[in-house]
């Protein structure tokens, strides 16, 4: 775990806005991702929260150019992908998949699972006869626990746990190095939920995958993920190793996110200290000034409207944003 | 259920709802009884398929038009399941209220949030629209709202996703209503928002003497709010007590299987996950045995061959196992 595979500098995207007044010309940009920097290495996997609006979603696109960023790097094993032409690019993406929150949806109903689990492999391999592209898929299947006779099937013939190892499937056949999970476990229920995180460790063990996982559900990112990422309106607030942030979480929003996962343990749950957060998330439109996060911060003060405080190293891969960080040793 | 307790506010007995299908009749609920006691915040738990929300919409009597339901719902002493619509509507919006899991849907996009509200209080309490305004807007307040003088005049989706499930709340709750049926209402929420209304709904349960069922697929909600838990599977009540007992006594091998597939914030875990195998069967009822049978890892054979009664221990932690004793 220690070649650097990707790193992201200074990510911005920022979406244009129609003008609000008839005359006005372009509206302010919603800064969904505004300046993230991060690195992810070999067999690493990144865990990134916040509540929706966040820009986590956006965050992960963009680094795949599937959404067109605004400015920054995304250097992918040295190269920058931002710079890269259309053939150059493409060369570059056999190496990055990603996974849906929707299963279904994120898999065309007309094609057998066989054709939707091999269509990367015909792309990027076409001198495969049909006969090995078939022989690959079923293998695949049987690595994500499908059972290869279901191969002639059609999506909506499955479960959303099965979908989602459809998904799977057609993300890790060409071997790739690093896999974007966009919520790959929202929809399910919790008893399908534990066998695909299941799934996806395995595979990170046996492909030796890096991971840049999204979700809003803290528990579960804290499972999976050796380092955390939290984002508030497009910007890091903290990022830290897993249990190093959960157990001493140094930004009050980290804080406020973590007090408020109810914990499944009702003597556990009623000893807890309870930080509640007031009011909603701002509208990433017209963000508060200074820290973006003074508007509902239990800590704030007059600096937090004025400047914008810069992410800081407090101890060992611990970084954190915030005019009013109390270090406890 | 248990001699010595108060009566409860609503008693459910032999409650099945059987849904018409091109392919035939399906049980959603099987023979499901149980009873809320005034002032208990009691958790409905189960995942996709288990019957949950079916239970809350029958005592509404708001099944879709293709489902039927039979047995008894009880509610302060009287029958309320399968009564024409002119009788239910006496009780659905003042003493008996419910919550759904989207707020957007629920409301009239039509309609100022205002006209809304006043509506139930001039329709059940006879309210003139001055006094009804007033106490809507007080309403809103109380699950606090910012500026309620003024927001009430808006539409629904003038409001954020957390705001809206709160002038719901407010609605729900105008009348005072004994019972407050409340169907995954925080699942479409941030985790912020959602402990913002946890805390609002657990609140205002108290200080109005309001009792809440509230189905839910998270046990963390359960652990966070209710009182007692009725855990479901396929229809039928696998297990039931006080949160204390299910999650620390915990029988049911269903139940020990949802604990230990659930990640837990406060544990520094790594390794594989527990998981319960195959996926959760969507009940279709008529077959013998326990629904859980085919997933469970204690499964013997009588657990095929015939559904296990509910046995009740000494402290009310009920269970459904061929293969386990309740000992609470």
């Amino acid at each position: 775990m220690s070649e650097t595979l990707l790193k992201v500098d200074h990510l911005k995207v920022h979406f244009p806005m129609r003008a609000t007044h008839l005359f006005g010309g372009q509206g302010a940009p919603v800064r969904a991702v505004d300046g993230v920097s991060l690195d992810l290495k070999a067999g690493e996997t990144l865990g990134i929260v916040g509540e929706s609006g966040c820009g986590k979603t956006t965050l992960g696109r963009a680094i795949l150019r599937l959404i067109e960023p605004t400015d920054g790097r995304v250097l992918w094993m040295g190269q920058d992908l931002l710079g890269l032409g259309a053939g150059h690019l493409r060369e570059a993406r056999r190496h990055m998949q990603i996974i849906f929150q929707d299963p279904l949806a994120s898999l065309d109903p007309r094609m057998s699972v066989e054709t939707i689990i091999g269509k990367p492999l015909r792309i990027f391999h076409p001198e495969l006869s049909r006969k090995q592209v078939r022989e690959r898929v079923l293998e695949t299947m049987q690595q994500v626990g499908l059972a290869p006779s279901m191969a002639n099937r059609f999506p909506h013939e499955f479960s959303g746990g099965q979908c989602q190892r459809i998904g799977i499937a057609r993300a890790i056949i060409l071997k790739p190095k690093l896999i974007v999970c966009d919520e790959p476990v929202s929809a399910l229920d919790v008893s399908i939920q534990a066998q695909i995180i299941n799934l996806l460790m395995q595979i990170q063990r046996d492909l030796g995958l890096s991971l840049l996982f999204i979700s809003h559900n803290l528990a579960v990112v804290r499972h999976i993920s050796h380092r955390v990422m939290v984002l508030y309106l497009g910007k890091v607030m903290e990022i830290a190793d897993r249990d190093d942030l959960y157990a001493r979480p140094l930004h009050p929003y980290t804080e406020a996110l973590i007090s408020a996962v109810p914990i499944a343990d009702p003597r556990t749950e009623r000893g807890r200290e309870r930080l509640l957060l007031e009011g909603d998330l701002p509208s990433p439109i017209n963000p508060p000034s200074g820290c973006r996060f003074q508007s509902r911060c239990p800590r704030a003060t007059e600096i937090c409207g004025q400047a914008e405080p810069p992410l800081v190293g407090y101890g060992k891969n611990h970084l954190a944003a915030c005019h009013h960080i109390q270090v406890q040793d | 259920m248990n001699a010595g307790m108060a009566a409860p506010l609503l008693a459910v007995d032999g409650l099945t709802v059987r849904f018409k299908l091109p392919q035939g009749w399906v049980t959603a609920v099987d023979k499901v009884a149980f009873s809320i006691q005034p002032g208990e915040i009691v958790g409905i738990v189960g995942e996709s398929g288990s019957g949950k929300s079916q239970i809350l919409l029958s005592i509404m009597g708001l099944l879709a038009s293709n489902g039927r339901a039979s047995g008894s719902v009880r509610f302060r002493g009287n029958e309320i399941l399968n009564r024409p619509a002119d009788e239910l509507d006496g009780i659905r919006g003042s003493t008996l209220s419910m919550i759904f899991q989207d707020p957007m849907t629920s409301l009239n996009p039509y309609m100022r949030v205002s006209q809304q509200l006043t509506e139930v209080l001039t329709t059940h309490q006879g309210m003139s629209e001055t006094q009804a305004f007033n106490t809507a807007t007080a309403m809103l307040d109380r699950v606090r709202i910012p500026d309620a003088r003024r927001r009430i005049g808006l539409y629904p989706h003038e409001f954020s996703g957390g705001m809206r499930q709160r002038v719901m709340i407010a609605m729900a709750l105008l009348c005072r209503p004994a019972l407050l049926l409340a169907d995954e209402p925080t699942t479409a929420l941030d985790v912020t928002v959602q402990a913002q209304i946890l805390e609002l709904i657990a609140e205002l349960g108290r200080d109005l003497g309001t009792s809440v069922a509230i189905v839910t697929h998270d046990l963390g909600v359960i652990a966070r709010l209710c009182d007692r838990v009725i855990v479901l599977y396929g229809g039928r009540i696998m297990e039931e007590g006080k949160v204390d007992d299910i999650f620390h006594d915990t029988r049911h091998p269903y139940t020990g299987g949802l604990l230990a597939a659930t990640p837990r914030l406060d544990a520094a875990t790594h390794g594989e996950l527990v998981t319960i195998p195959g996926q959760p069967r969507a009940a279709m009822g008529d077959l013998p045995g326990c629904p859980f049978a085919p997933r469970c890892a204690l499964k013997a054979d009588i657990c095929t061959a015939e559904m296990p009664p509910i046995v009740t221990g000494p402290s009310g932690h009920r269970l459904a196992c061929h293969l386990r004793e309740v000992r609470s």
